[in-house]
């Protein structure tokens, strides 16, 4: 009865005091209000505090000589390099532990994923092993275990192991030939972009004919056979144009070739192997999370296990597994930062430095929260794209 | 991590601060009743804990000798241990009251850091260490192409390791790490061929490492570093007091004031003893500063003169036996001068 006599009696009345939506409007005004107001003194009282204890502020500091050296660098660096130079050579080295670091992750954590439901008892708990000790241990512990555990006990320099093909690892890292592609190689990359097309090309006429007549073609090994005969066949066209820049021993380190820095190394391998094993439970939750009927209907349908796992249960499993993935994918993006305990230069070590050569903490810190802020955020709209393409198309 | 984390509250700290002047950190010290002081991680000879946890060396020293001028007292001092990178923040955000931690004097950390510096309580200058067991016939920094190069990183000796490859026409990779500690375990460990700091410091950190007899310091000293304690740009009170404790200690190892004698030197005629311990009558030196008369008194009896300190501490009183040289006061040769106090 009550609300009936209000509801009658609103228009009438016409206090704005309780109209609901001007209400509502007035307090979001006044939160929104707040909001800037707190974040506007908040700025003002950093700018003021700054110039009272004579710091010297603002983002003209990019701009001057960086003066020191970084171990790893993607791109042209020298001490002469900016200061903003400096902090994209540690973005880009986190870049490139972070993607590296989500492709092995993934293909580790599907396997071992897979491997705990397998019919095979010992394979089963080999996963299962894994999996509880990986998720139970401090990502930092198993950088230090990869770092002075693993690498640092390797022999020192000049007794160097040597592996085949002209490697060497010691306790400065891993050393490989590096190739040095000769005249007439272009050959070989426009024989690789071809195969790439026929192959694709293949790929859609075997499904065309698939649906037209039910006949199958072995897609795969003719994709197999084009990707890598047509580059092959390139290559000795062209009259062998490869020749390797091999690690030699100098005075303190060996030189040429390509060298993998034990920092990088020991973190890629932790943050691989301690994300693999979340995305190993999650990719078995996905599977799990998939009826049982939906195999066993493919199965009465005359499919083998194969086909059954491929075409029916995988693409399911994959609605359940993409959404916490990002997740996984942006924790191991963030866990890059603990580089810092090993000296890997990545954003955080980098920022860090510039930090204290020039003073401006209140800056550095807000350039690295950005940084991150946009790699995560481009994570997760790479992510919700594929998520879009997989989630059940409803009509 | 926890640089960052000092750099977060460095920023809210600066954020929520009230914006009018705050009081003067001699006041502040007073009512908290002890001094916080910004050491290293752990630096023999310059601070590091001994083995009852307790902080030694110049540089913990001369915080001792600010806290006995203040409060009369030198075991008033809480120490935070500091890496090169989290210093400056510390002192900026008013963690720390004075930053005593082998800290290089350079004119940009004087001006756009914040800070002031209030002396030089140790000339020093960068050099290399290498394993000669590992690297016979390697005897100057010049024959250093191609090595790697252990360094802490935040520090003048990034820099000053930059331009002399630079400018020696070298190449060399630099293997960096955040904290000292970490530093000299790569070392150890072989990680890299040489390690670059100030020469003071190779000296402690060869005798913690694991056989120290195989290590040599080379020759060459590549830079100047002047290492000094600093405070915070904007009290001059304070800069006062800290500067002032640092030349005391010079004047009294200049007139022959030590730990032992510094009470009978008490009853002294000579004018300028008189000045310095505060027995001159109506003598007000101390007051000024806003200390007590006896300030200087106070001081010797907690750490000695400088003399005495360095001795204790680098100098043959210590397993560095670092001798005098450069650091000598100036009528012997060396370079430390105290202004006269008067």
């Amino acid at each position: 009865m009550a609300s009936q006599e209000i509801l009658r009696e609103e228009p009438s009345r016409g206090s704005f005091i309780n109209d609901p939506r001007i209400r509502s409007l007035f307090f979001q005004t006044l939160v929104v209000i707040l909001l800037f107001g707190s974040i506007w003194w908040i700025i003002n009282n950093v700018i003021e505090n700054l110039q009272r204890l004579h710091i010297a502020s603002g983002f003209q500091f990019l701009k001057s000589r960086a003066g020191f050296d970084i171990s790893d660098t993607p791109i042209a660096y020298t001490s002469d390099a900016t200061y903003g130079r400096a902090l994209i050579v540690g973005l880009l080295n986190t870049i490139i532990v972070a993607v590296a670091g989500i492709v092995i992750a993934t293909i580790v954590g599907f396997i071992i994923g897979i491997g705990r439901l397998s019919q095979n008892w010992l394979i089963r708990k080999i996963c299962t092993v894994y999996v509880e000790i990986f998720r139970n241990i401090p990502p930092l512990l198993v950088i230090f275990f990869w770092y002075s555990g693993v690498l640092a006990v390797l022999p020192p320099p000049r007794e160097s192991i040597h592996l085949p093909f002209g490697s060497f690892l010691n306790q400065r890292g891993f050393y490989f030939p590096r190739a040095i592609w000769g005249d007439g190689s272009w050959l070989i990359g426009v024989a690789l972009l071809l195969a790439i097309a026929m192959a694709w090309f293949v790929a859609h006429k075997a499904r065309q004919r698939q649906r037209a007549t039910g006949q199958q073609f072995p897609v795969f090994w003719t994709s197999v056979a084009l990707i890598i005969g047509l580059p092959v066949l390139a290559f000795f066209l062209g009259g062998m144009p490869l020749t390797f820049d091999f690690p030699k021993q100098s005075t303190f380190n060996l030189t040429g070739g390509f060298w993998v820095k034990p920092e990088f190394l020991s973190l890629l391998l932790a943050l691989s192997f301690y994300t693999a094993a979340f995305i190993a439970e999650i990719v078995r939750a996905g599977i799990r999370g998939v009826s049982k009927g939906q195999s066993e209907a493919a199965a009465a349908l005359g499919l083998r296990s194969g086909p059954i796992m491929r075409l029916v249960v995988v693409p399911q499993a994959m609605r359940i597994v993409i959404p916490p993935l990002t997740s996984q994918y942006l924790n191991l993006t963030k866990n890059s930062s603990l580089a810092i305990a090993i000296g890997y230069p990545d954003l955080t070590a980098t920022a860090g430095t510039v930090l204290n050569q020039t003073g401006q903490a209140v800056e550095g810190v807000f350039i690295m929260m950005i940084a991150y802020l946009v790699l995560s955020l481009v994570t997760s709209f790479v992510m919700n794209i594929v998520n879009a393409r997989m989630a059940l198309v409803e009509r | 991590m926890k640089h960052i984390a000092i750099g977060i509250l460095g920023a809210a700290a600066l954020g929520f601060m009230a914006s009018a002047a705050s009081a003067g950190t001699l006041d502040t010290v007073k009512q908290k009743g002890f001094i916080q002081c910004g050491v290293s991680t752990g630096l023999a000879g310059f601070s590091a804990p001994d083995d009852k946890g307790e902080w030694k060396g110049i540089d913990a020293d001369f915080c001792r000798a600010v806290a006995a001028a203040v409060f009369g007292d030198g075991s008033k001092v809480k120490f935070t241990p500091l890496s090169a990178k989290e210093r400056f923040t510390a002192l900026q955000s008013g963690e720390i009251d004075i930053l005593s931690r082998n800290t290089t004097w350079t004119s940009n950390r004087d001006s756009a850091l914040g800070l002031d510096f209030v002396g030089v309580t140790y000339y020093d200058g960068q050099g290399f260490m290498i394993n000669a067991k590992k690297l016979p016939g390697v005897n100057s920094a010049l024959q250093l192409s191609g090595a790697a190069v252990c360094v802490q990183s935040g520090t003048t000796t990034e820099l000053n390791l930059a331009d002399y490859f630079k400018k020696n026409k070298m190449e060399y990779n630099p293997v960096v790490f955040e904290k000292l500690e970490e530093v000299n375990a790569a070392y150890d460990a072989g990680r890299c061929d040489a390690y670059t700091t100030d020469q003071s410091g190779l000296y402690g950190i060869r005798l913690t490492l694991s056989s120290p007899a195989d290590h040599v310091v080379l020759p060459e000293i590549i830079s100047k570093e002047p290492l000094g304690p600093a405070v915070r740009q904007g009290d001059d009170q304070w800069a006062h007091i800290a500067r002032w404790t640092y030349f005391a200690l010079l004047n009294a190892e200049e007139a022959g004031i030590t730990q032992a004698n510094v009470d009978e030197m008490k009853t002294s005629t000579d004018p300028n003893i008189q000045r310095i311990l505060g027995t001159e009558p109506d003598g007000k030196y101390g007051a000024d500063l806003g200390l007590s008369n006896d300030w200087v008194v106070n001081i010797v009896k907690a750490v000695g003169n400088y003399g005495e300190m360095f001795e204790r501490n680098v100098g043959s009183g210590s397993p560095l036996k670092i001798a005098r040289g450069i650091n000598a006061l100036w009528t012997k040769g060396g370079l430390q001068y105290g202004p006269p106090i008067r």
